[in-house]
């Protein structure tokens, strides 16, 4: 039997939460350290991963596959396609920059109790999340994949709710009842999703008999397993409310706003750039692989869906007087697009969302977290209380500049090729939606730039002008996010050659073949 | 006409008596019930007979050996094959030695052990005159507040009788559900509820609270007896048996042969309707299903701590299992007559308890409406009807014994100067003063809400799982919104627990001894292993999932 290289990458930050949790309350530093090494070696782990899988390979790849629970028809099974190596890449890169990030986010204020380690719970969380986004990404048995995409909550929970900024523009008292406040929103929504998938996840047993995900899709590929259609609308429902809570999609987003504000910045970078990812990769993985037929009946009104998230969140991303509210409704409109990619149902929507994640991941950590500095600097959150950041601390307005730019997909940087390929995907099919998702990009550039121009343009406001520029630890968590966004947006191909084969894939599954362009269906 | 001829119009003559047949008793069969009598027994002579100042050690140690004993015999029996091939009626047909009897009477008799532990604490209250106390009354017969009692503490008596009681309970719960006649279902009814209702009213502290609830319990629980008991009745009458076996034969209109006694009203379908909702619903009052759930909260606030935990535990498996057992050997062929009524009183049960629950301000009220959402989910596997509704609920009562248990014996620890601490708002801010015990308090709030990798989960989806493969998809669909909606009030308790300020006037966490330290860590280590690893435990319920007949 061949190393389980899967199971490390997921065991690895799992035993390294439960150390970081066991260090003792004087040791906080080495706590801090040993969570850092912990992500770094899963970091490695996960290049090796991208090292060994093939793109023109197998579909699943580094697979393992052993007996779990024999009564429930489950079994413990692992395996990579593109897409999944892709995303687990993307955690596994940005767990040590949000460890780094948050690395004094978790002090405790008052020392005497001996018993209270804010500190080595706040990195164990850390670490406990990255283990079971892994796990879900590498999943391809749907009980395995559910477990793990509804115990992942608990942890972010107590990271929500745990832990706020420092400073709070109403007080300690009124930051910790807002705080928990978000915290048990996104329980409560993200546990209803999951609760409504779990009665489809026992509704698709009844059915299938199984949980691999691969023996269904091939039973249903090959037509031995045949499901009503109104059944299979209902499984697929099921499954897509959860996928749309986490992911998060217009009406069902509300959550995201409260918990990306009150959360620190790097646990909202956790949240929109790591797990809400799961959301989308399932709707790629899950939806479309198991209801073909369900998926193509719910398109319509799941691309309408797509567009009023892309444009309403951008529209109150620029209304927003709170700089972390506003880059979560921006992530909306950024879900938005990654949600039209997907069910555009073309090869280039679906690569470009693929990309869109990874993207939108890398180019949220850099903007959200510089914010994050600016914030812990100031001790406020919202906008009016800044102004000409840039003559005081310019190295932090160019970083936090170039994250902005990125998220309004300038080209040049990576999020345009993903938003691009989203775009010409979705004009391919639907020239109407397309047209109408463009504004999203206009509005994009309008929340960035107001937001820049209020906060590091014009005059130097007297509680900012003291304010220090970017330290060395802060400059080693930006200065890789935005090469990498330089790279990516110059020379996507690296990604993309993993991601395509994948993506075909998962089209013939739906039965869509790209559609054949315009001048020859004119012949 | 000769006075034999005339006496002959109303009497028959009998064959003489030559001798009457001794019945026959498989006593190894039965050990595990007789070893835990015996050693109530001995219980009540300890009482009687040993020194004041030993009777503590003397009873616990009967009963520990009694319980640990009782299940090594339970073992043996399964070992031997009794769950399975050797599956038998004994005691003349009074008692089942099967799978699911086995099965549960092996998890009866861990709760009882684990539960016995936290009836033996007696570091919580602080000592009175140089006397450790547990939390029991110093002498039940005493009026709250009144000189003999304050003289009875300062003697420094305590409730040793608690531990027979105990044992009395946990012998009745082992016959309940093998009970294989109805007056063996009757009789072991009473001999379980009986203790119950004395144990809660011994409470050491808030006396006439722990009193009113077991006024309550004895008055609503007689009721529901004498239902029970006109049911049986009403059954007789119309299959001139209390066997299950002939029951269900005439329910199945397999017997033609009618006892001339009984003519008028033997097969009559009133009476069995009649009969068996009578009997089902002194069942559902005992596993605490809506409507007959009434008692629950008041009964579990006010009786001693340890006791709620473990009649909330205990009870639950001994009646789900006599349910079962009702439904599944007796009444099957009246499935389609009671699948319907089940359905609403599961929908209603998994609802109403889950939304009340929201309202609860006091933590032993919130886990007794908690205890009720979830007779609701056991339902769901019940109504099932098949081979794995049967397994899945033994396993569910399993899993969700220990966590019960385990959670009330956490609440004993919380306490501040009026003695245990169970209203909410003084929770705040646990998680801050003793991370441990408020995360030991999580593990098992999060298992109640049923998320994954915790024994709740791996519960809850065996039982749906049932449901939904039984036809009962609806079932599942408000099984998971009641799931959802219990969610939020767990939720709000670990809310509480770790995102609140500590109140300064807030409850103290009393150092345990060992035995509590035990009975919580059991608690865990149970919902743990059966959140991650439940296979073989999922093997065994399965394996025990058939009845004998």
């Amino acid at each position: 039997m061949s190393f389980p290289l899967l199971t490390a990458t997921a065991a690895l930050p799992a035993i390294g939460a439960i150390a970081t949790a066991a260090v003792p309350a004087a040791r906080r530093t080495a706590a801090k350290w040993l969570a850092l090494l912990v992500s770094l070696a899963t970091l490695a782990l996960a290049i090796v991963v991208l090292v060994r899988f093939d793109p023109d390979g197998d579909r699943y790849q580094l697979t393992e596959s052993h007996a779990w629970i024999k009564e429930f028809g489950v079994r413990y099974e692992l395996g990579v396609d593109g897409i999944g190596v892709a995303l687990l890449a993307l955690t596994a890169l940005l767990i040590p920059f949000i460890i780094l990030a948050g690395w004094h986010d978790a002090d405790p204020l008052e020392t005497g109790n001996k018993r209270w380690r804010p500190t080595q719970g706040f990195f164990a969380l850390i670490l406990a999340v990255e283990a079971m986004v892994i796990i879900s990404f590498e999943a391809t048995d749907v009980f395995l994949f559910y477990i793990f995409f509804e115990a992942m909550l608990i942890p972010m929970y107590f990271l929500i709710g745990g832990f706020g900024d420092r400073a709070h523009e109403h007080g300690e008292e009124a930051a910790s009842t807002q705080r928990s406040y978000a915290a048990v929103k996104f329980l409560l929504y993200n546990l209803v999703g999951g609760l409504i998938m779990l009665a489809a996840v026992i509704g698709l047993y009844v059915v299938a008999g199984n949980f691999s995900l691969q023996a269904i899709a091939e039973a249903r590929a090959n037509g031995s397993l045949h499901m009503a259609t109104s059944t299979e609308r209902w499984l697929f429902l099921g499954f897509f409310f959860a996928f749309a809570v986490k992911a998060p999609l217009w009406p069902l987003h509300t959550w995201l706003p409260n918990a990306m504000g009150e959360a620190t910045a790097p646990v909202a970078v956790l949240i929109t750039a790591v797990v809400d990812k799961v959301g989308t990769f399932a709707m790629l993985r899950y939806c479309l692989q198991l209801f073909p037929e369900a998926s193509k009946w719910a398109t319509p009104a799941i691309l309408v869906l797509a567009l009023i998230s892309i444009i309403y969140g951008a529209l109150l991303a620029v209304g927003q007087r709170d700089i972390k509210r506003l880059v979560a409704y921006a992530s909306i409109s950024h879900f938005g697009f990654i949600i039209l990619g997907i069910f555009a149902m073309t090869s280039q929507g679906q690569s470009g969302a693929t990309l869109y994640m990874v993207n939108h991941g890398i180019s949220t950590a850099a903007l959200m977290l510089v914010a994050g500095f600016l914030i812990s600097r100031r001790g406020s959150r919202l906008i009016a209380d800044y102004g000409g950041v840039q003559k005081v601390a310019p190295v932090l307005a160019g970083t936090f500049l170039i994250g902005g730019l990125a998220t309004l997909s300038l080209p040049g940087l990576a999020p345009f090729v993903s938003e691009f390929l989203v775009l010409v995907g979705t004009f391919a099919r639907y020239p109407a939606i397309g047209i109408i998702a463009t504004f999203g990009i206009v509005l994009a550039a309008l929340y960035v730039l107001v937001l820049y121009q209020r906060t590091m343009t014009g005059p130097v406001k007297p509680e900012v002008s003291t304010m220090p520029d970017l330290r060395a630890r802060e400059l080693v968590v930006v200065t890789p996010l935005i090469i990498l966004l330089i790279f990516l947006g110059v020379y996507p191909k690296p990604v993309t050659d993993i991601v395509n084969p994948a993506v075909k894939s998962t089209l013939s599954d739906v039965h869509k073949k790209d559609p054949q362009p315009e001048v020859e269906a004119a012949k | 006409m000769s006075a034999a001829a005339v006496h002959s119009l109303w009497t028959t003559a009998a064959d003489p008596i030559s001798k009457i047949d001794a019945p026959k008793i498989e006593y190894g069969q039965l050990s595990p019930t007789l070893i835990i009598l015996g050693a109530a027994i001995v219980g009540v002579l300890v009482e009687a007979f040993v020194p004041r100042k030993s009777r503590y050690y003397a009873q616990v140690f009967v009963s520990a050996v009694a319980l640990c004993a009782a299940f090594a015999a339970v073992v043996a029996l399964a070992a031997d094959g009794y769950g399975t091939t050797k599956a038998r009626i004994a005691a003349m047909g009074a008692i089942a030695v099967d799978g699911p009897a086995l099965f549960l009477q092996g998890t009866i008799l861990l709760v009882g052990l684990v539960g016995l532990f936290t009836f033996a604490e007696r570091r919580l209250d602080p000592e009175a005159h140089g006397n450790r106390v547990d939390s029991f009354a110093a002498q039940a017969a005493s009026v709250p507040g009144s000189d003999s009692e304050k003289a009875a503490v300062k003697a420094g008596f305590t409730t040793t009788e608690v531990f027979p009681l105990l044992l009395f309970a946990v012998a009745g719960m082992l016959v309940f559900p093998s009970a294989n006649d109805l007056l063996t279902l009757f009789i072991a009814l009473e001999v379980f509820s009986l203790p119950l209702y004395l144990m809660c009213a011994l409470a050491r502290r808030n006396r006439l609270m722990s009193q009113e609830a077991a006024v309550k319990y004895f008055l609503l629980g007689a009721f529901a007896s004498a239902f029970t008991l006109f049911g049986i009745a009403l059954l007789y009458g119309y299959a001139g048996s209390v066997s299950y076996a002939t029951i269900a034969q005439v329910v199945d209109g397999t017997v033609t042969d009618v006892d001339p006694a009984l003519a008028d009203t033997m097969g009559n379908d009133a009476l069995l309707l009649i009969g068996a909702a009578m009997i089902v619903m002194g069942l559902l009052f005992k596993v605490g299903a809506v409507p007959f759930h009434m008692w629950t909260p008041d009964v579990y606030q006010g009786a001693p701590t340890p006791v709620t935990g473990f009649m909330a535990a205990a009870t639950k498996v001994a009646a789900f299992g006599a349910l079962l057992r009702l439904l599944y050997v007796v009444l099957p062929g009246l499935r389609w007559d009671w699948r319907p009524v089940m359905w609403a009183v599961a929908i209603v049960t998994m609802l109403g308890g889950a939304i009340v629950a929201i309202t609860q301000t006091d933590i032993k009220r919130l886990l007794a409406y908690s205890s009720i959402a979830h007779a609701g989910f056991i339902l769901a596997g019940v109504i099932a009807t098949t081979p794995d509704g049967v397994s899945s609920v033994l396993f569910y009562l399993a899993a969700y014994s220990f966590v019960t248990v385990g959670a009330f014996a956490v609440v004993t620890l919380v306490r501040d100067a009026g003695g245990e601490a169970t209203h909410l708002s003084k929770w705040a801010g646990l998680g801050r003063r003793s991370p441990l015990v408020a995360a030991v308090f999580a593990v098992f709030l999060l298992a109640f809400a049923g998320i994954p990798l915790t024994s709740g989960f791996s519960g809850k989806f065996a039982v749906f799982k049932a449901a939904a493969e039984g036809g009962a998809a609806p079932l599942v669909v408000v099984g998971v919104i009641s799931s959802a909606i219990a969610a939020f009030f767990y939720i709000r308790v670990i809310v509480l627990m770790f995102f609140s300020e500590p109140r300064p006037d807030g409850p103290t966490v009393a150092v345990p001894s060992p035995l509590t330290m035990t009975t919580i860590g059991v608690g865990v280590a149970v919902t743990l292993v059966l959140g991650v690893a439940p296979q073989y435990f999922l093997d065994l319920a399965n394996q025990a999932g058939v009845f004998v007949r």
